[in-house]
C-alpha cells in the first residue's frame, strides 16, 4: 500500500513523536507512506468565511502534489483543512478557478484525502492490524479523545459517526488494550483559546480529563497536537490520578514492539529494541 | 456602519460571506446546549442568531462572543434548522476586523513563555483567526 504523506509544521517539530512512531509502524505494516516535496503550512484552520481564498491557496496546492493518489496525513487540523478545500474545490466551481489560476496548477478535488486512522480502518482492516501486533497492550486502560476537527461537519469529513465514533476504540481493542469510554471524547479542547483565553481552555479540558478519570481511563490517546498541548498543560491535576496523553501512533508503535514515548513510560524501554 | 439602504453594514457581510441566513433560527437553544464554552461567552450562541435577526450590530461588535468561539463546529452539528453557527462566528469576526480595522490579538502579546511552549499549530490557528 503506497500513499503521499502531508506531515504538516506540528510533526516536525513539537508533535515529532507522532510522526517517527507512525512511520516505524507503518514500515512494520508494509504501509508507504512517501512524504511530499517542498510542502508548506496546511493553514491550520479552513476558512468558513468562503471569500477567504488566499487562505486556500496552500492546502490546495497541497492537494494538486499529491498527483491524483491518495493523500495521508496526521496531525487531526491538517486532514481537516485538506479534507474540507478539496470539498470546496468539488464544490464551487468559481473559487476553484480562481485558486487554481492563481497557483497556476490544474486541480479539481480528485484524489482520496485520508487520516491515518482510515487507512488502519479501511485499507489494513483493524482484523489485520490485530495480526501484527506483538506485544499486545494488556490491562491498559485507554481511553480515546477525538475532539473535533476529525468528525466535523461529519457531511464533508464522513471519517465516522460524529456522535458516537468507534474508529479509535476499534483501533485501541486491536492492540490488545482494554476501550475506557468517556462521555466527552468528542467535546473540545478550547483549541487555540489557549493561546488568548487560557482560563477558557482550562476549563474545557479539565472536563475531559475528569471525565475520562471517573471513566477509569488511564491513558487517554489523540490524534491532534493541539489537543495534546492543551491536555497536558492547561489543566489542574494537583491530588487527582495521574492519567497519560500519548497520540494514537504511540500506542500503536508501542503494540508494534517499536520504540514509543508511551513504551518507556512503562519502563519496557531495555525491551524494545533500539533503532 | 450602514449600507446605503440604511442596513447594518456588519450584519449584511456577515450573511453574504458566510451563506447562512439568522432568520430561520427559532431559538431552540441547542447550540448553546452544546457550546464547550457557553459558561464564558456574553451573548450565548442562539443570542447572537437573535440579536442577528434583530439587526443589534454595536452590541454584536461589542460582544465577546465571536473571540472565545473556538470553531469546534458543535453548535453547527446539533441545529436542527441547519444554520451553520460556526460560519455564522467566522462571518462576525472577520467582518469586525475588515470593517472596523485593526487585529485582535498579535505576535507581540505573547509572552516570551508562550512562544517556547505552544505548538506551531496553536499559533497558527490562533493568527488566522484573531488577525487580517
Amino acid at each position: 500500500m503506497r500513499y503521499r504523506y502531508f506531515p504538516g509544521c506540528t510533526l516536525k517539530g513539537q508533535a515529532k513523536s507522532m510522526e517517527d512512531t507512525t512511520l516505524a509502524a507503518a514500515k512494520a505494516m508494509g504501509i508507504e507512506l512517501e512524504e511530499l516535496s517542498e510542502w508548506q503550512c496546511c493553514g491550520a484552520v479552513y476558512p468558513l468565511y468562503e471569500d477567504e481564498l488566499i487562505s486556500l491557496l496552500s492546502p490546495v496546492r497541497t492537494l494538486a502534489a499529491a498527483e491524483g493518489e491518495p493523500l495521508v496525513s496526521l496531525c487531526a487540523a491538517c486532514h481537516h483543512v485538506l479534507k474540507r478545500a478539496q470539498e470546496l474545490m468539488q464544490r464551487n466551481e468559481d473559487a476553484r478557478k480562481k485558486v487554481t489560476d492563481h497557483l497556476e496548477v490544474e486541480y479539481a478535488g480528485e484524489g482520496r484525502v485520508l487520516h491515518f486512522l482510515e487507512v488502519l480502518r479501511d485499507d489494513l482492516g483493524f482484523d489485520k492490524l490485530k495480526e501484527m501486533v506483538k506485544k499486545p497492550l494488556e490491562g491498559k486502560k485507554v481511553a480515546a479523545y477525538y475532539g473535533c476537527l476529525l468528525l466535523r461537519p461529519s457531511k464533508v469529513m464522513q471519517f465516522d459517526d460524529p456522535e458516537n465514533p468507534t474508529i479509535m476504540e476499534d483501533m485501541i481493542r486491536a492492540l490488545g488494550a482494554e476501550v475506557v469510554k468517556s462521555p466527552y471524547r468528542t467535546e473540545c479542547c478550547g483549541a487555540y483559546l489557549s493561546v488568548t483565553e487560557e482560563g477558557v481552555a482550562a476549563d474545557t479540558v479539565q472536563r475531559i480529563l475528569d471525565s475520562a478519570r471517573r471513566a477509569g481511563a488511564e491513558i487517554l490517546v489523540t490524534a491532534c497536537p493541539l489537543c495534546r498541548y492543551n491536555l497536558e498543560n492547561c489543566a489542574d491535576n494537583e491530588g487527582k490520578t495521574p492519567i497519560k496523553v500519548y497520540y494514537f501512533s504511540e500506542i500503536l508503535a508501542e503494540a508494534m514492539g517499536l520504540p514509543s514515548e508511551s513504551a518507556q513510560d512503562r519502563g519496557t524501554k531495555e525491551e524494545v529494541p533500539q533503532g | 456602519m450602514t449600507t446605503e439602504t440604511g442596513k447594518s453594514r456588519l450584519i449584511e457581510d456577515m450573511k453574504m460571506h458566510s451563506g447562512q441566513d439568522p432568520n430561520g433560527c427559532y431559538q431552540c437553544g441547542k447550540c448553546s446546549a452544546a457550546c464547550p464554552v457557553s459558561a464564558a461567552l456574553d451573548l450565548k450562541p442562539h443570542q447572537v442568531l437573535r440579536y442577528l435577526q434583530m439587526g443589534l450590530e454595536n452590541e454584536l461588535a461589542e460582544s465577546k462572543t465571536p473571540w472565545v468561539c473556538a470553531s469546534c463546529f458543535t453548535c453547527a452539528a446539533r441545529c436542527p434548522r441547519d444554520i451553520d453557527l460556526a460560519r455564522v462566528m467566522e462571518g462576525l469576526r472577520l467582518s469586525i476586523l475588515r470593517n472596523r480595522g485593526g487585529n485582535k490579538f498579535g505576535p507581540a502579546e505573547l509572552t516570551p513563555e508562550q512562544l517556547e511552549k505552544l505548538p506551531q499549530q496553536a499559533l497558527v490557528s490562533g493568527f488566522r483567526k484573531y488577525n487580517k
